[in-house]
């Protein structure tokens, strides 16, 4: 098992995609910090209508970490697909599975160990960047998030479940099918939470209902919804109101729940695609 | 002794294609058995379920006693596939040690240079897959398939991408496979390979056994040619047993004999009788 998921981190971290990806980052968090620096510093005189009771540091702190966080986890997404989307179909189709698989490791365990190295490393750069964007906000602004690990976990999470979707997608399609269809299903579970959010604004209560449904069914989500909602979890005054509206979707609460189905629903994909695998000829 | 590999009554179907329709096929332990066959014969399909990579529609298969496909079989076996790729940025080291904790080898580095030594790459044992010459990756190949010290070895197409020093090196390595006693399936198109190392040549063709035996048992006897004074005579129809007799005839019929020569065929003449 260690040495699959050894030789997957290597193979992930091999890939002219992760140095792609890196190189956007620092080009992302050296855009980051010089606009949270300019945000903070251009909204230190506001005030709320009627002189309510608002923190501009809060207000800009949680916004732009919003940003940041929608930007990594996007960035993360696009990691983790990359690096899963050719584990099955992809790598037996080029030779390199079936050397591996017909050793007695049990497909099973060679299956959850590359998905082990892959989310391994996605989740690790989230958590990187996530840890890189707190940093930065922190100097920019001297603002803080009201929960700060919570919300890196959840991210990492989100992360780890589309690993996790591409990975089984790789049991079933061709390396580009499944880099697309699963980029479009990420696609659709932020579109489905922005959804619910101006379901929110405009009272609407199918939208919102169509935007639950998606948490449900595409959990990752949820989790960045609700890893949104913990940044300001103890904020209050007008600054919560501007930032229930919040960014690229919103905060909102999971609930137990969710997170728990969460895990269900990892662990789910995973068990179709082990059984997928394990009776897939090669 | 119980067969290394014991396949019975073995079917696949993909969808509308009969892959194998009722193979039975035996390996003996230290036999070299040569599988033959035309394209989409069958061949490939049948190693892929001695190794588990394919499961079988109907039959059965199994590698050192244990059904094909479970862990003591996979336990038990050395594959090297038709089309196979190292990560290019492994050495061959690498490649080899990833090998040896897969299929729990104790062999180690000793292991590991016995191997390229073997497999003719001495040299090569921190160069880089993605710097090796196809035919270097195919020797790479058969090492990654011999470690562990298997006891049954499925090569598929070892010597395709080989120059033919290569194929002498992988000849040479055949034999001394049999001389320790390794059983092995030699999936090849090379019939003159198959001739000169296999004890055994199974046929198959439409997903059928269509000819099995020793190299030298399916070859056919042609008749026979003798020398005389006035040339070469030939009788089509005699056999090898036939030949005092027709020296005693034509000597007594006055001709002087120089040679006699028993015609047999190769195996490629009976392959292509075979499959044709």
């Amino acid at each position: 098992m260690t040495a699959i998921v050894l030789y997957g981190l290597r193979e992930s971290l091999r890939r002219k995609m992760f140095a792609v990806v890196l190189v956007l980052t620092v080009g992302f968090l050296a855009l980051y910090a010089w606009g949270a620096h300019a945000a903070f510093r251009d909204t230190r005189g506001f005030v709320g209508p009627g002189n309510e009771n608002l923190d501009p540091d809060a207000l800009t702190g949680a916004i732009i970490q919003g940003l940041a966080m929608f930007a990594t986890l996007f960035l993360g997404a696009i990691l983790s697909v990359f690096l899963t989307l050719n584990v099955i179909r992809g790598d037996a189709e080029a030779g390199l599975l079936q050397p591996l698989v017909v050793r007695p490791v049990g497909r099973a365990r060679l299956l959850l160990a590359r998905f082990v190295g892959a989310a391994g490393v996605a989740a690790i750069y989230v958590l990187g960047v996530y840890a890189a964007t707190v940093a930065i906000a922190n100097w920019a602004g001297g603002w803080t998030p009201d929960r700060v690990v919570a919300p890196g976990l959840e991210l990492a999470a989100a992360v780890v479940v589309v690993s996790a979707l591409a990975l089984a997608g790789s049991v079933f399609f061709a390396p580009i099918a499944n880099g697309i269809g699963t980029l479009m299903v990420f696609g659709a579970g932020l579109i489905a939470g922005l959804l619910g959010e101006i379901g929110q604004a405009i009272n609407s209560q199918r939208l919102q209902h169509i935007a639950r449904l998606a948490s449900w069914a595409l959990p990752f989500d949820a989790l960045y919804e609700d890893a949104l909602h913990r940044l300001t979890v103890d904020t209050t005054g007008f600054a919560e109101y501007v930032l229930k509206l919040g960014p690229f979707g919103g905060s909102h609460q999971a609930g137990t729940s969710l997170l728990a189905w969460s895990v269900l629903y990892l662990v789910l994909v995973l068990a179709v695609a082990v059984a997928a695998f394990s009776v897939r000829d090669l | 002794m119980a067969s290394v590999l014991a396949v019975a009554g073995l079917e696949k179907r993909y969808r509308r294609v009969q892959a194998l329709a009722g193979v039975d096929l035996a390996v003996e332990p230290g036999q070299l058995v040569g599988l033959l066959g035309p394209n989409g014969a069958g061949k490939s399909t049948l190693v892929k379920i001695a190794c588990g990579l394919v499961r079988p529609t109907r039959g059965r298969a199994e590698v050192a006693g244990a059904p094909a496909g479970s862990v003591a079989a996979r336990q038990a076996l050395g594959y090297l596939a038709e089309l196979f790729r190292f990560p290019g940025w492994m050495t061959a080291d690498e490649v080899l040690a990833l090998h040896q904790r897969l299929a729990h080898s104790p062999g180690g580095t000793a292991e590991r240079g016995e191997l390229l030594e073997l497999v003719g790459l001495p040299e090569a044992r921190r160069t880089r897959v993605a710097a090796m010459s196809k035919g270097m990756q195919q020797r790479l190949g058969i090492a990654q398939a011999m470690v562990g010290k298997p006891q049954l070895l499925l090569l598929d197409e070892p010597t395709s991408a080989l120059d033919p020093a290569g194929r002498r090196v992988v000849r040479e390595l055949l034999e001394e496979l049999r001389r320790r006693g390794t059983s092995v399936l030699l999936n090849s198109h090379l019939l003159s390979e198959v001739e000169l190392v296999c004890d055994h040549v199974v046929i198959v063709d439409h997903g059928r056994v269509v000819a099995a035996g020793a190299p030298a048992d399916l070859r056919r006897e042609g008749g026979v040619e003798v020398e005389t004074a006035v040339g070469v005579r030939k009788f089509p129809d005699a056999r090898r047993a036939d030949v005092p007799r027709l020296v005693r005839e034509l000597v007594a019929a006055g001709e002087d004999v120089f040679g006699v020569r028993v015609v047999t065929s190769t195996l490629e003449e009976a392959y292509l009788e075979v499959v044709e």
